[in-house]
């Protein structure tokens, strides 16, 4: 890769770090919730209550909601494999355009 | 082909296949049962054709290309890493990305919507985020409306010959903008106010849903600039096969 290309990625990924990092500093004591819930008071504001007509199939099956551990472990494991696919396919395509420089040097 | 070759696709294709039976958490959804049957049918109706479509597109790239297999199960991979990232934002909540615009831009917009319906349908069975009776909602926002800007923009952008860079991160930012707006307009659609009908309603969702997500749609903007860039310098053979041209 040129190098003004990793200069460019490099920026790239440390802008993105702190797009995400600075809010949390910024609104010091914010709840940061999910704005899937923000979506749902925003429902009842504007129709009144409102009684959801169907609940998740997994809440249904376990008679309550995935309790919060594990809810962020299933996300680690999706993250986790995204990256490990992500990580392998580059580090074979890195590899590759390696070797075939040597067999041209050769 | 070796027999290496062959079981190393085998591998990736398996790995692809996973990418989609995992749970992926895209983006903010439609919550479960929040929206009325007739909608639900409706919207599940509209985004048949599109995924249809990106079968069948998935199908003949693959059977034309099997390289292809790679760039597709880094598409279904970064979706998957960039959904499971809940960021906080500026307006205090936490939202994430969709991831989709990376694919977009690679396969063009319906391979996308099939990648983006598998993760949708087993995110809403084990996270519980978004829902299976609001799939085709969701999908239509976020797999079919949200790559189809992305692929708009990108390729306007190359008709204007502006750098590449730029135009990836544009359309990335703009797709994943969009998909919220689309979801604003689908609550607002079965949510009309009462005083201001389906307009006011769309602003007081689009109230809710765009301060937070205009930050993350930098953010999503810049990783797929960068994960092109990186693609650009180590896979040009595979992007040459899918039909990606480098230099615009």
């Amino acid at each position: 890769m040129e190098t003004k290309n990793k200069k460019i990625v490099l920026a790239l990924i440390i802008a993105a770090i702190l797009i995400a990092v600075i809010p949390l500093f910024a609104l010091k004591g914010a709840e940061f919730g999910s704005s899937d819930d923000a979506g749902s008071v925003m429902v009842e504001k504007i129709h009144g209550e409102y009684e959801p007509w169907f609940s998740p199939v997994l809440e249904t099956l376990l008679d309550g909601e995935l309790p919060g551990e594990v809810e962020s472990l299933i996300f680690c494991v999706q993250t986790g494999i995204g990256v490990g696919i992500l990580a392998f396919c580059l580090g074979r395509m890195y590899e590759r355009k390696k070797l075939c420089k040597e067999d041209e040097a050769l | 082909m070796t027999r290496k070759q062959k079981k190393l696709i085998a591998g990736i294709t398996v790995c692809s296949l996973m990418t989609g039976i995992y749970p992926a958490a895209n983006a903010m959804h439609i919550m479960e049962g929040y929206l009325p049957v007739t909608f639900c049918i409706a919207w599940g109706v509209l985004c048949l054709p599109f995924a249809a479509a990106g079968f069948l597109k998935i199908k003949k790239t693959l059977a034309e290309n099997p390289r292809a297999v790679t760039l597709l199960a880094m598409s279904g991979a970064f979706i998957f890493v960039i959904s499971s990232l809940k960021i906080p934002s500026v307006t205090g909540s936490c939202s994430h990305m969709t991831g989709t615009g990376f694919g977009a831009i690679l396969f063009g917009p319906c391979t996308v919507s099939v990648l983006g319906i598998i993760v949708l349908v087993f995110q809403a069975v084990l996270l519980a985020h978004g829902g299976l009776t609001t799939l085709g909602a969701n999908t239509f926002s976020m797999a079919v409306a949200g790559p189809f800007v992305t692929y708009g923009i990108y390729k306007l952008c190359q008709k204007c010959r502006a750098n590449r860079k730029a135009a990836v991160f544009l359309a990335a930012s703009l797709g994943d903008l969009f998909t919220y707006c689309v979801t604003s307009v689908q609550l607002a659609l079965a949510y009309p106010s009462e005083s201001g009908g389906i307009a006011a309603s769309a602003v007081k969702f689009l109230g809710v849903f765009a301060p937070t997500q205009i930050p993350l749609a930098i953010v999503e903007g810049l990783l797929t600039t960068a994960i092109v860039i990186c693609l650009e310098a180590f896979a040009k053979s595979e992007l040459k096969l899918i039909g990606y041209k480098g230099e615009a």
